[in-house]
């Protein structure tokens, strides 16, 4: 079992320390459902890391953690640097958008909430809108949009505040391929001309290697680390490394050490 | 290729031809929506007209509709004025109603224990039947009118109390989850998240409290009797039932169960306004 002890080689020039870390995270729900145990996790500042696993092996939950969401039953969740509220973006796995506000006041939420007002920021609001293709749809209302909009506008909401940390739970999972590869350039982009962290949470293989520096592949009952991949290919990723031999090597490792996570778990 | 396009023209006159049938149904249904109950309403009217007239049953035992009516605009004069009353009595105890549910409702959600130990209280002025209470309320309370208030309140109260109660904790988790994580604080997770949750439930409260509130006020009037300041439509029926007066006690019902139901319209359509923007139950279905 390869825990995330050992402090991974980042691509040149992106390291620079740790954000944040798991020691020992166990989460126990009330109703005896052990959805993670012992997990050992170090996030280094600035890398694109993806958490990978079968259904129900504990991603979601552990996305929350991170997210100070909800309690742990033990060991600990550790910010070397301190404090980050207002910096973590959070995408959930369902759009979970307030169905009474339109998508322009959906998105403008976390601003409102820092004392925002909408004059104020309506520049970010629109260019956050932007930059998920969905500028026109600011009057619109979550019903009538689509399952793979709704997302977006989600997306849209998470970037708003230009968090320092992004964590995204399947954002892609409910758009078609095209968009999704659309949408997984975009965010590279952004990654890297941003500076964020970002931790992605996804069911694909090739999403996770063609986007991550590193993938954590987790098996479920207990939700737990069974394997990690540095994707030691320099970024920016385009076309051509989605064609390239390197690629298809990971995929396959990847794919080998997800399948080994299913069998044992 | 000219069959093509005479086979395009044939199924565009025939999409044509089914949506004019489509439009005509629904046409036909609107209509029938109103003509029916009206109808009925009418035929049944008519049947106790004419039973009326036919059996020779003199007016102080049982009038027909026709005098109801004209009765009604006999004694308007005298009608009029206790409709007010009445009418006061059920709106400002509906407001009280809303101002104490609503603030309640809050505050019960902001604490536990509030909520703890209070909604027995809630509890037990709902189950408790107004009419076996008024009375004792009409001995303490020394002005007959806020004695009058105070049962229409109480039966008013309550469904709003439960319903926003309900509404403000349906707000959806994740979105509670959004909004920690975005640091709101109470105030705002308040105005901007539980509020607009509960608006749906709240609404639906205020349509049963409205004609609770009537019940409320017209049950009072009746435990004051003639005792009481007496001028509501209550007053008037027990009076002119003292009197034998059984067309003007008709007339004062009619109005009695006009403003009822004119209550329960004016909030389905408030309901409607507040709500065709998003919620599911003024949405019509779309697939
Ligand atoms: N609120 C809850 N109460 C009880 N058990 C829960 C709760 N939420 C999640 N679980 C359990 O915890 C485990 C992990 O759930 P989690 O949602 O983190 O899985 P996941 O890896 O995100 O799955 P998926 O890929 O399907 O989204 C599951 O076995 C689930 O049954
Ligand atoms: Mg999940």
């Amino acid at each position: 079992m390869a825990a995330a002890a050992a402090p991974p080689p980042q691509p040149a020039g992106r390291s620079s320390g740790r954000l944040l870390e798991l020691q020992g995270v166990s989460k126990t729900f009330s109703n005896g459902t052990v959805a993670l145990e012992n997990l050992n996790l170090r996030v280094q500042r600035h890398e694109f890391l993806s958490l990978l696993g079968p259904s129900g092996c504990g991603k979601s939950t552990a996305l929350r953690i991170i997210a100070g969401l909800g309690n742990i039953s033990g060991g600990r969740l550790f910010w070397p640097e301190g404090g980050h509220v207002g910096d973590i973006g959070f995408v959930f796995q369902e759009p979970t958008l307030m169905p009474w506000a339109t998508v322009f006041d959906n998105v403008h939420l976390p601003l409102k909430l820092q004392g925002q007002g909408r004059r104020q920021v309506r520049d970010r609001v629109e260019e956050a809108l932007a930059m998920v293709g969905l500028q026109d749809f600011h009057a619109a209302y979550p019903r009538e949009l689509s399952g793979g909009m709704k997302m977006r506008v989600s997306i849209a909401r998470a970037l708003v505040t230009r968090p320092k940390l992004l964590l995204m739970d399947e954002p892609f999972a409910a758009l078609d391929e095209i968009t999704r590869i659309r949408l997984n350039n975009d965010l590279l982009q952004l990654w890297e001309s941003q500076g964020w962290t970002v931790i992605f949470v996804t069911h694909s293989v090739y999403e996770s290697v063609f986007l991550s520096s590193r993938i954590v592949v987790m098996a479920a009952r207990p939700g737990r680390i069974v394997g990690e991949i540095e994707i030691d290919a320099p970024y920016p990723r385009d076309e051509a490394f989605r064609m390239s031999e390197p690629y298809n090597a990971y995929c396959r490792e990847t794919s080998a050490t997800l399948h080994r996570a299913m069998g044992d778990g | 290729m000219s069959t093509m396009i005479e086979d395009d023209r044939i199924v565009g006159l025939q999409d044509e031809a089914i949506a004019r049938a489509a439009e005509a149904a629904e046409k036909r249904d609107r209509v029938l929506r109103w003509a029916m109950p009206v109808s009925l309403i009418i035929a049944v009217l008519a049947v106790w007209e004419f039973g009326v007239w036919y059996h020779g049953t003199p007016h102080y035992i049982l009038p027909g509709p026709w005098l109801v009516i004209k009765t009604l605009f006999t004694d308007w004069h005298t009608l009029y004025p206790s409709l007010l009353v009445t009418l006061q009595i059920t709106f400002s105890a509906l407001a009280i109603a809303i101002i104490g549910g609503v603030g309640l409702a809050v505050l019960f959600t902001l604490s536990k224990w509030v909520e703890l130990s209070l909604f027995p209280f809630a509890v037990i002025a709902q189950v408790t039947p107004i009419i076996a209470v008024a009375p004792l309320i009409l001995i303490y309370v020394d002005s007959t009118y806020a004695a009058l208030l105070l049962c229409a309140w109480i039966v008013a109260f309550f469904p709003i109390l439960s319903n926003t109660t309900l509404g403000l904790n349906s707000a959806d988790h994740n979105l509670v989850n959004l909004f920690q994580l975005y640091g709101a604080n109470r105030w705002q997770m308040l105005r901007y998240l539980r509020l607009p949750s509960a608006m749906p439930y709240f609404l639906g409260g205020l349509k049963i409290a409205g004609g609770l509130a009537l019940i409320g006020a017209i049950v009072a009037e009746f435990a004051a009797g003639t005792a009481g300041t007496g001028s509501g439509l209550a007053y008037r029926i027990l009076e002119a039932s003292y009197r034998l007066n059984i067309p003007r006690m008709f007339a004062s019902l009619i109005l009695i169960s006009l403003s009822g139901i004119l209550i329960f319209f004016a909030f389905t359509l408030l309901s409607h306004l507040m709500l065709r923007k998003w919620h599911e139950s003024a949405l019509k279905r779309e697939n």
